[in-house]
């Protein structure tokens, strides 16, 4: 190769881990009174820091200061908390870099997307909400909207401190108190937002913030004390959800397995791009990924090859470095099950390539893939694979797309790639998404509400309507 | 195809749309490559052998295009690693001063020809300019399409132009240029990109250096997308050519970085990419430098021309 790119690290050394992490618990940190574990990085398999995870009790102590901290944080002028979530939100961008790297580290994303998309963007949901939180009565939902109480949040492992922002930022505008639980293998960068939090000044119990893994969840999940659960997962878990958290109001960001539809008159350079950032960003653990290429089938071949002509020039390997665009996978479970949904896709017949690439021999990773010569009727076709991987299906009329695009128990995302304006209209109101992305795929913004229908599940995050599911209305 | 305008227009509609949103986020993400140590010293060096060193002004004369040719030939009088130019660019009447001043060096004479900036003049007038240009000995042509008749849609007159200079050429390389700046939209970019690969450019080149906006990562991109997929469809390798407004040696880097990535390690010769320009290399021997030495030079350790 001509023009061999130098390794271009950001130093380790920024993220300023720690030995080890506890909880945040009415406005202190401790050790939590359940196993201490500890978190690696899925890139080297290497440990990073200890977690004293939470036990039952503290989520008791979390849920009863949330509960003391509710009348006088509700009752605060809106402008008032809009100071303090301002602050929150130029307290992340302060720490930006150091908060990215962490994220890295943690959770095995390329740096480039924890620097460039998960950290502004968390600071930007911190904004964006501030404003809402003195004009809540201009908001639509009556004269004097009131919070809906005390908040149970439960959070993924694929953007952990994005994924803590979009349910605190709304939460706390709003005038509710929450106790919010990270991932197990991806509690860092929550847990240093906690430290954020308690420098901001808000007062204890306001905000809980507890390390742990599924049994915690339950815990909260099964709470009496709290008013709500607002949890973001795999649909799976969203069912349980559904089914246990009796009494309380609830909303749910679940799976996906999301068609992303090019047409013959697609601007098909810039399609590719969209192809690639669909299931690509974030290794495709991306509950909103165009995991499902639609593709026409006049320019099916031309898009494939174009499709691997890019695919060459992705880079995988260490996430710190600045150059790389695929990271690791989060963790083995996770490998594993991406493995095992590519080899079913091989034994019912589609055919699997994979660009060139060096996969280090240490951490979790996995080569991005296309399937092509798939079935509508293939686990990889039906399935979410949560991973960096694609399968591409043709289709010839436009009502063949809408057919097959809505033919999946899912419906969180979609996009849809032409020139011709009317039919983009047409096509959005024939996909049952919650999300359709015209001639651009994962753009994420607060202003613009985010959610699922069918088991993609529901409720509305981000925009005004986000603040729907924190209001009593 | 090249029979009408209704032919050409039917050929080059039919071309995908280019869309602006997307093309920018594509050009924005390449530059966010960041190259370091080894590679920007690569980089370095390959944008050095790439650059066609320019001037065209109006009180340019002999004297300024010797001493712009003895540059050319050794960049850096201190340092005789730090390689030649690609070539000099500059207005017809004087590239017998440079023939002259270049001889028996590997940098070639460019010129710019067809009533260069504005292509203002009779389709007789600009062949008789690029006939002075390679009678005088310049190896490489410059010219500018006809950017009315393109907005037009006269492209068959854009296009016989550029066949009647290629024509004229004789042996020369021709360059043409496409001023994208007054084309405006990328889809015009695209087009005109098209409309120059089958007249038979042996460049395409974005801008003459006289408007703003010039050279932008858009525009380079959806250049380069054109020349790799006019090379896909016919077996046959066109160059690409960026002027105007790129000085820093971190765009030269970035730039490459898209060459490499959208056309392909293929282009990244100088064969195929040229940088038009004349304060970049400058500054590219100055990142040279601090490579070299750690410290960064002033602005008074290179020449002024």
């Amino acid at each position: 190769m001509k023009f061999e790119y130098a390794p271009a690290p950001e130093s380790r050394d920024i993220a300023r881990l720690k030995a080890s992490y506890g909880i945040f618990v009415d406005g202190e940190f401790r050790a939590g009174a359940g196993e201490a574990v500890k978190t690696i990085n899925p890139a080297n398999e290497e440990p990073l820091a200890e977690v004293a995870e939470a036990a039952p009790s503290d989520v008791d102590d979390a849920v009863r200061a949330a509960r003391r901290a509710f009348s006088s944080w509700a009752g605060l002028p809106g402008r008032e908390r809009a100071k303090y979530l301002y602050r929150i939100a130029r307290a992340i961008q302060e720490r930006s870099r150091e908060l990215a790297v962490l994220e890295s580290l943690d959770n095995g994303k390329p740096i480039r997307e924890s620097r460039d998309v998960d950290v502004p963007l968390a600071a930007a949901h911190f904004f964006y909400y501030a404003g809402w939180a003195d004009k809540l009565e201009y908001a639509g939902f009556g004269p004097d909207p009131r919070p809906v109480g005390v908040a149970g949040q439960v959070i993924p492992w694929n953007f952990p401190l994005l994924m803590a922002a979009w349910k605190i930022a709304p939460a706390l505008a709003c005038g509710n108190t929450v106790v919010l639980k990270p991932a197990e293998t991806t509690p860092l960068t929550a847990l240093t937002l906690a430290e954020i939090i308690a420098e901001a000044d808000l007062p204890p119990g306001v905000v809980n913030i507890l390390a742990g893994g599924p049994s915690i969840g339950e815990a909260i999940v099964q709470h009496d004390g709290l008013d709500k659960i607002a949890f973001t997962g795999s649909t799976e878990v969203g069912k349980i959800i559904q089914k246990t958290a009796i009494g309380k109001r609830v909303s749910l960001e679940l799976g996906g397995k999301a068609a992303n539809i090019i047409f013959e008159d697609a601007p098909l350079d810039q399609a590719i791009e969209g192809i690639v950032n669909g299931i690509f960003f974030n290794q495709g653990h991306v509950c909103c990924a165009g995991s499902r290429l639609l593709v026409q089938e006049s320019v099916a071949d031309e898009v494939i090859a174009a499709l691997q002509r890019r695919l060459t020039t992705l880079r995988l390997g260490d996430p710190l470095d600045k150059n790389t665009d695929i990271g690791a996978i989060n963790s083995a479970a996770q490998l594993a099950r991406i493995r095992e949904l590519t080899a079913s896709g091989v034994e019912e017949g589609a055919h699997a390539w994979s660009p060139p690439c060096d996969i280090p021999e240490r951490g979790y990773w996995f080569a991005p893939t296309v399937f092509t010569h798939v079935s509508q009727a293939n686990r990889i076709a039906r399935e979410e694979i949560f991973g960096p991987v694609l399968s591409v299906l043709t289709f010839r009329t436009p009502a063949e797309a809408v057919e097959k695009a809505n033919n999946t128990p899912y419906g969180l995302s979609a996009g849809i790639w032409t020139e011709k304006g009317s039919r983009i209209l047409w096509f959005a109101q024939q996909l049952r998404a919650g999300v359709v992305w015209a001639n651009t795929f994962n753009r994420f913004d607060p202003g613009a509400p985010f959610g699922g229908y069918k088991e993609s599940g529901f409720g509305r995050e981000g925009g005004r309507h986000g603040l729907e599911a924190y209001l009593d209305v | 195809m090249t029979r009408s305008d209704g032919a050409l227009r039917r050929f080059l509609f039919g071309l995908p749309g280019v869309d602006q949103v997307g093309a920018e986020a594509r050009a924005a993400g390449l530059f966010t490559r960041s190259i370091k140590t080894t590679a920007k010293a690569w980089a370095i060096d390959t944008a050095i052998r790439m650059v066609d060193l320019t001037t065209l002004e109006g009180a340019d004369t002999p004297g300024k295009v010797r001493s712009l040719c003895a540059k050319a030939m050794r960049p850096d009088p201190g340092d005789a690693t730090a390689p030649p130019v690609a070539a000099v660019c500059i207005y017809s009447d004087l590239v017998a001063t440079a023939v002259d001043a270049l001889r028996g060096s590997s940098v070639a004479v460019a010129s710019v020809a067809t009533a260069f900036p504005s292509g203002r003049a009779s389709l007789a007038t600009k062949l008789s300019d690029v006939r002075d240009a390679v009678d005088s000995g310049a190896s490489e042509v410059d010219m500018v399409i006809d950017r009315g008749a393109f907005l037009a849609g006269r492209y068959l007159s854009v296009f016989e132009e550029i066949v009647a200079t290629k024509d004229a050429c004789g042996p020369a390389h021709l360059k043409v240029i496409l001023e994208t700046g007054e084309l405006v939209t990328l889809d015009n970019a695209r087009r005109a990109s098209w409309l120059a690969l089958l007249a038979g450019a042996d460049f395409i080149k974005t801008s003459t250096g006289k408007i703003t906006p010039a050279a932008t990562p858009p525009v380079a991109l959806t250049m380069l997308e054109a020349v790799r997929d006019f090379e896909a469809a016919t077996g046959d390798a066109r160059g690409v050519k960026l002027a105007g407004g790129i000085r820093s040696s971190k765009d030269a880097v970035r730039y490459l970085v898209m060459v490499n990535e959208v056309a392909g390690e293929r282009w990244l010769d100088p064969a195929l990419f040229r940088f038009g320009a004349s304060s970049l290399l400058n500054d590219l021997l100055l990142q040279r430098h601090k490579l070299a030495t750690g410290a960064y030079d002033g602005a008074d350790y290179v020449t002024v021309d």
